[in-house]
């Protein structure tokens, strides 16, 4: 490791500070002790300005010493590209800084801040002397405990946008009672529960207010293991030496998705890491992958990625096979616990991997930085830690049966809130693989879209769709025609004007549901109904849904008693794919400004007939 | 690749006093070195538990009081030559 380091030390005076950035990283994966912390945190110093890092504060109130993690913590987040600025306040003044306004902890101006209190010291009376403690007692100390927290917790927001990690408490390794104290129903290792449950309730009535499970880590690390008595005592430092970096590495877990630092897909790898074995050589019968041993790593290493789904985390597969080879394991062998509709993109064959992972980001329309690549070949995680310095390249131990760990552990695919379609997310990108490999096996677009079974439901504005309607006129960029951004507010006022008509768009097809994809705005005048707004999602586009609201569109306004549709085209740099839509649909060019093209149709003359490949669906008269 | 008691605590010195291991001698102490203060010997000693695997002393980290007695105390208390 000697030498490593003079080479980043020769690499740093050279001016080479991509390359001593590697190598610091390399030595960090190597070697995570304080000894190589010191040296990291120091040379990073030296190159920080050179580096692309992104700069983050962060305060630590504590009851206790914490000084000596924070090294450890510091190597890390340069690794993860992060520059971290650390204050931390004084012993036991924690109540105060958060209370007192003028404190130095808000004067510091931090990003996040870390409250990490001992279960002695704020609770002293459950800690140390809970055999003298009535029951009535043990839940007032409880209550008075919890109401602190809560009271900590509202203030600090009161003052700072800043995110707020809370440690919650530790049991004690051997309780007051001895093993009474799971006999009894006011307990000692209850009435700390309660404090936690009371801590996690008060985060989540805040915004942005985290817990820190301090109680999980330590049991996970063993009671035991953790605290060093003979520091506490004479340095006020309680946990042992070899467990810092266990506590460092539970605040890089928070500080990834905090500063963004989060891979949004992981790309594995198939011979020897998704199964054991080579597809190739060993065939079905011959490679691992069942509930026995060896096989069971490779399940478990499949059980995370399946869990990793459920978080919003893309799989993809990247993956020098015979694509034959590799589909007929991914399909039909039975201890598979991942099957194809698991994966948004697949890159089986004998390319570059670099290559491949370009193309798997471009696909999922995600930046290289936002990948994870697991391979169990060191060589293969070389070359791409080279070529692609962007990647997240996880360090896969040498035993298969550690894989599961160490992708539960990685700070990357950590996230601290979750939505209803960051659950679904792999299942819409796998729906429309399927979509895409559909369409190739068709002779004509005609007969893949009798295929796909489309059914298109048009509704007016609803309370439950107001935001998605808003939200699609904010970020569609590519078939949108006037590309208008409009607020939620916005849109509920023109809803309510009798002239407007807001529209959207849900559409389902044999594959699954592509939810609210589209929104038409309209407003007729004197005859003449003007489209404002035409816009559908990229998911949906070149399967004629536009043609269908189209259709819709002309429909009620010819319904309305109007004469003419008209609309304007005003091009983006984005809307390319939108540019054609009115000649396509036979509008007649009315006058051409510097903004755009405005196009007009002729009601009483012509109709836009519905594709008679998708079922249509109108909604109305169901407001509120 | 052994190495001697005294080339490992120079070699974490190194590490967290941010001076060439070079520098460093069986003399070298907190008189010598201006970045070992008491936070720093903290970590010092955090770092040789962590890297011995041992547990150090009020008694023994009082003895700490240069890098040659730190190599001399380490090499006592452990059972052979460290690896």
């Amino acid at each position: 490791m000697l030498d490593l380091r003079k080479e980043v030390d020769a690499l740093i005076s050279s001016g080479s500070v991509e390359a001593a950035n590697l190598r610091l990283a390399e030595l960090w994966r190597n070697e995570s002790s304080a000894a190589s912390a010191a040296f990291l945190t120091s040379r990073y110093e030296q190159i920080r300005d050179k580096l692309p890092l992104r700069p983050y504060r962060i305060v630590f109130l504590r009851s206790f010493t914490v000084e000596p993690a924070i090294p450890l913590l510091r190597a890390s987040a340069f690794v993860n590209g992060i520059d971290l600025t650390v204050h931390i306040g004084d012993f036991n003044a924690y109540a105060q800084e958060v209370l007192d306004q003028d404190s130095s902890l808000y004067k510091f101006a931090p990003d996040a801040v870390v409250l990490t209190v001992r279960t002695a010291d704020v609770a002293p009376d459950l800690w140390q002397t809970f055999a003298d403690l009535s029951a009535e007692e043990a839940a007032q100390a409880s209550r008075r405990v919890s109401n602190s927290f809560t009271q900590w917790i509202r203030a600090f927001r009161e003052r700072s946008q800043a995110a707020l990690i809370v440690h919650n408490l530790e049991q004690p390794a051997r309780p007051a009672c001895g093993i009474f104290d799971a006999q009894s129903e006011s307990s000692q290792a209850g009435a700390i529960r309660q404090i936690n449950d009371e801590i996690r309730r008060a985060a989540a009535e805040q915004r942005g207010v985290y817990v820190l499970d301090y109680d999980a880590l330590v049991a996970r690390q063993g009671r035991l293991r953790w605290k060093d008595e003979r520091k506490w005592l004479t340095a006020r430092m309680p946990i042992a030496a070899d467990q810092l970096l266990s506590l460092s590495r539970e605040w890089m877990r928070f500080l990834a998705p905090l500063t963004g630092r989060i891979a949004k897909a992981l790309v594995v790898d198939l011979d020897n890491t998704l199964w054991g074995g080579i597809i190739g050589e060993d065939g079905m019968t011959g490679i691992k992958c069942d509930a026995e041993y060896p096989g069971a790593a490779y399940q478990a290493l499949q059980r995370v990625m399946l869990d990793l789904s459920k978080r919003g985390i893309l799989l993809a597969i990247c993956s020098k096979n015979n694509l034959d080879d590799a589909m007929e394991a991914l399909n039909n062998h039975p201890g598979m616990m991942l099957r194809p509709k698991h994966f948004a993109a697949m890159r089986i064959n004998w390319s570059d991997k670099a290559q491949n992972l370009r193309e798997i980001a471009s696909e999922l329309n995600i930046g290289i930085d936002s990948l994870a690549f697991v391979d169990d070949n060191p060589v293969e995680r070389e070359q791409i830690r080279a070529a692609l310095p962007e990647v997240m390249v996880i360090e896969l131990p040498d035993d298969p049966l550690e894989y599961a760990a160490t992708l539960r552990e990685c700070p990357a695919f950590e996230r601290l809130t979750l939505s209803a379609e960051d659950q679904q997310r792999t299942a819409l990108y796998a729906e429309q693989r399927e979509r895409a490999e559909a369409e190739q096996s068709f002779q004509s677009k005609e007969d893949f879209y009798r295929f796909l079974e489309q059914e298109a439901e048009i509704a007016p504005v609803l309370p439950a769709t107001l935001a998605r309607i808003a939200q699609l006129t904010q970020k569609t960029n590519q078939f949108n025609l006037t590309t208008r951004r409009y607020t939620e507010q916005q849109i509920a006022d023109m809803a309510e004007r009798p002239a407007w008509q807001v529209t959207s768009i849900r559409v389902r097809d044999r594959f699954g549901d592509h939810g609210l994809v589209g929104v038409a705005i309209t407003h007729d005048e004197d005859g003449v109904c003007e489209i404002d707004t035409f816009l559908l999602s990229c998911r949906v586009i070149g399967r004629t849904v536009e043609t269908a609201l189209l259709s819709y569109l002309a429909d009620g306004a010819a319904a309305r008693g109007c004469r003419q549709l008209i609309g304007w085209f005003l091009p983006t740099k984005k809307n390319v794919p939108a540019k054609d839509f009115y000649a396509q649909h036979e509008f007649q060019l009315d006058q051409q400004t510097s903004n755009g093209s405005c196009w007009s149709f002729d009601l009483q003359r012509q109709t836009i007939p519905c594709p008679d490949w998708i079922k249509l669906n109108v909604l109305t008269g169901v407001h509120n | 690749m052994t190495s001697t008691a005294f080339e490992q605590v120079r070699a974490i010195a190194s590490d967290l006093f941010a001076i060439p291991a070079e520098e460093i001698t069986t003399d070298s102490s907190p008189e010598t070195i201006k970045t070992w203060d008491s936070i720093q010997h903290l970590s010092l000693v955090l770092a040789l538990e962590e890297k011995f695997q041992l547990q150090l002393s009020p008694d023994e980290i009082e003895q700490m009081t240069s890098v040659g007695a730190i190599a001399r105390l380490l090499e006592n208390k452990l059972p052979t030559a460290p690896k």
